[in-house]
């Protein structure tokens, strides 16, 4: 698309992962754009922490991250699938064991 | 780019993919981003998401427009909140369409050069306080029964968007009828205030669902698609279903002297909509139009310099380190 | 009641802080929806946010303890401008983006240093309130003092503005540290502090971030002062016009 004199230089894209209270790991909330990192940590909690989502931000430059091909997809995430040890599922707990 | 990659696809192995994609849609899987999809597909979602990012920035004026004038302290956090959510929800809407490999100034210039549409509804002007009530009960009240459907959408970007969309849009629509209870229940010239914003909003409101079915092409493949999960008509009478007893409550009368409830349909019927004044609206002649596309044009025009500033600031820093 | 009428010394040192939030958060409200980037939207907002939010409490405890069943709304929405307490600084007119950051930093790095200083004041509920916004107060600093370092050190054109934004707001700087009988009072009493002490730290702090910018800190000249003690510049009535139409020219209690 032909860009005009209006469209400037557009800030890059980042990625925003936050960590909530609950002690879980970091979580893809979105993306936004800023300058740099540090307005791009700021603007994260202003865009997505207004109702106390979270206690830590990630912010990733969208360009700087390296996604697997769907294409792949079965060679890529296939043998996890062998593993199914992976999974608590797997494994039967005796009776009256608890806390496991 | 991607468009340049799925075009070049497309030629080849269309058939094979085209079976894959209708299959997914069929099982309820979501489409993700570097999933093949029609460019179809692809363009009618950048289309119906930017328009729907547009609706939120443009949204934020009509309201903006009482931010200063708030009469209570407490109303006027209110407000603020509200109208950032808007700012927030197209901030999350642009996102979606990004991931289909369309930048937001594009997308921005598209709205400032007036050849991207936003809803009509926010073309017409806020005049009293009450407008905001009125604004957060039927308007947002409308988006909500829009877009709760649109959660469970077909392209996972834009489902999850509407999500954490969905559940900030109830504060607003609350938020909304308690200006007007509170009105209601207030002095005389409260009350007439109220029914007056009822009386001009109404049915602007109604009309947010857009064409009637017989007058909407596009509807049948955006269903197939699954990024139109109910029709224009089933989800306005839905509204008016859901609305008229709220008025009711209120002690407002909505302005549609055929409005009664068909015992039979087990719906309300209600009145002709004006299609044409729906139509002048979109296509440019609503009250506020030009007004509200100068605001945007001004604010994206006088912020150029501050936008700048940080990027060449931005880069010194790297040059530095 | 008009501002011949000297209020209790108590009741005017909390009218000054609520009202200085309360005319900076109503300035900032009006970039809602017109700033420079979305992002910037949510950010000014939520700045907004937070002073008006911190001037409910200060106007709220200042009625209770005037004890004429004045309540926040009241006090915002009922006194004419030489009844308003803030200082000029924050009555600025918003003019560009750099004018608005600019006057938000020489704010901003004054709102902490008085906080601190409340936050040990002898008054429970004054050291309570002061606590719990001094946070968000930090916040804004360190977001005003980054906006003045990026457009300092941006380009041309935004170094020019930001240098011409301070120098047109330098002259109210100086009733920041001023002190005067209510604020000797409240001193006495242990309820408050003394704003001449922060003139040093605020001079440090706010120098130390203009060097960074590649600012020139504007040579210190006649300072002017009023608004604590209720003389305005005219830019405070038409604030107050619009702030408080709605309540003036429909009759309710309830909104």
């Amino acid at each position: 698309m032909p860009k005009n004199a209006r469209a400037v230089r557009d800030w890059p894209l980042w990625e925003i992962f936050i960590r909530s209270d609950h002690g879980l790991a970091h979580k893809h909330v979105g993306s936004l754009h800023a300058a740099d990192a540090t307005m791009a940590l700021q603007n994260a909690r202003d865009v997505y922490t207004r109702r106390n989502e979270g206690t830590s931000i990630w912010v990733v430059r969208a360009a700087d991250i390296t996604a697997s091909v769907p294409a792949e997809r079965g060679a890529f995430f296939d043998p996890a699938e062998d593993k199914v040890y992976r999974h608590p599922t797997f494994f039967t707990v005796p009776e009256g064991v608890k806390h496991l | 780019m991607y468009t340049q990659m799925v075009d070049v696809e497309a030629a080849g192995a269309a058939s094979d993919e085209q079976r894959r994609f209708d299959e997914k849609l069929d099982r309820g899987v979501t489409i993700e981003p570097k999933d093949w999809m029609p460019e179809a597909y692809r363009k009618t979602l950048v289309r119906q998401i930017s328009q729907h990012a547009h609706s939120e920035i443009v949204g934020m004026l009509p309201e903006g427009n009482w931010i200063t004038r708030a009469p209570s302290l407490e109303r006027k956090l209110i407000l603020l909140a509200k109208v950032q959510d808007e700012a927030g929800h197209g901030l999350y809407l642009y996102s979606a369409a990004e991931t289909l490999g369309v930048a937001r100034d594009e997308l921005t210039e598209a709205l400032l050069s007036g050849r991207a549409k936003y809803s009509s509804i926010f073309n017409y002007p806020t005049l009293t306080w009450a407008d905001v009530g009125a604004i957060g009960w039927l308007v947002d009240g409308a988006a909500i029964i829009n877009q709760i459907p649109l959660t469970r959408c077909s392209y996972g970007p834009y489902a999850r968007a509407m999500t954490r969309i969905c559940k900030e849009e109830s504060f607003h629509q609350r938020q909304g009828f308690d200006v007007m209870v509170k009105l209601c229940a207030g002095t005389a010239p409260q009350k007439a205030m109220a029914q007056d914003a009822l009386d001009r909003w109404w049915w602007p409101a109604v009309m947010m669902f857009g064409p009637p079915d017989s007058a909407s092409p596009n509807s049948e493949q955006s269903m197939h698609w699954k990024i139109k999960l109910f029709s224009n008509d089933e989800l306005r009478q839905r509204f008016i279903d859901q609305t008229a007893p709220q008025a009711d409550a209120l002690g407002l009368v909505i302005p549609d002297c055929e409005l009664r409830w068909n015992e039979a349909r087990g719906h309300y019927d209600f009145g002709a909509v004006d299609w044409d004044e729906f139509y002048r609206v979109v296509r440019g002649d609503g009250p506020c139009n030009r007004d509200r596309l100068r605001a945007r044009v001004d604010a994206w025009e006088e912020g150029a310099w501050v936008r700048e500033a940080a990027l060449a600031h931005a880069e010194k820093r790297t040059r530095r380190a | 009641m008009t501002s011949t009428t000297r209020l209790d010394p108590l009741i005017e040192y909390l009218l000054r802080f609520g009202d200085t939030a309360l005319v900076l958060g109503q300035q900032l409200g009006a970039w809602t929806g017109h700033a420079p980037i979305l992002e910037e939207d949510l950010a000014l907002t939520n700045v907004a946010l937070d002073l008006v939010g911190e001037a409910r409490a200060w106007l709220s405890h200042a009625g209770e303890r005037e004890g004429l069943e004045r309540d926040e709304d009241a006090l915002a929405f009922s006194r004419g401008d030489r009844e308003f307490h803030n200082v000029l600084l924050v009555e600025r007119p918003n003019g560009n983006f750099a004018d608005t950051l600019g006057r938000q930093f020489l704010f901003d790095a004054w709102h902490v240093l008085a906080l601190e200083q409340l936050s040990a004041s002898s008054d429970g509920r004054i050291a309570a309130l002061a606590r719990k916004v001094r946070k968000e107060a930090a916040y804004h600093a360190r977001r005003s003092a980054d906006w003045v370092v990026r457009l300092g050190d941006g380009t041309e054109t935004s170094k020019a503005r930001m240098q011409a934004a301070l120098a047109a707001l330098w002259p109210y700087v100086g009733e920041l540290f001023e002190g005067d009988d209510v604020d000797a009072e409240m001193v006495a009493r242990g309820i408050g502090f003394d704003p001449a002490a922060l003139r040093e730290p605020w001079s440090r702090g706010v120098g130390a971030v203009l060097a960074e910018a590649t600012l020139v800190q504007p040579s210190e000249g006649w300072m002017q002062r009023g608004g604590k003690r209720g003389l305005h510049s005219e830019h405070l009535g038409y604030l107050l016009a619009e702030m408080q139409s709605v309540r003036r020219s429909v009759p309710g209690d309830l909104w």
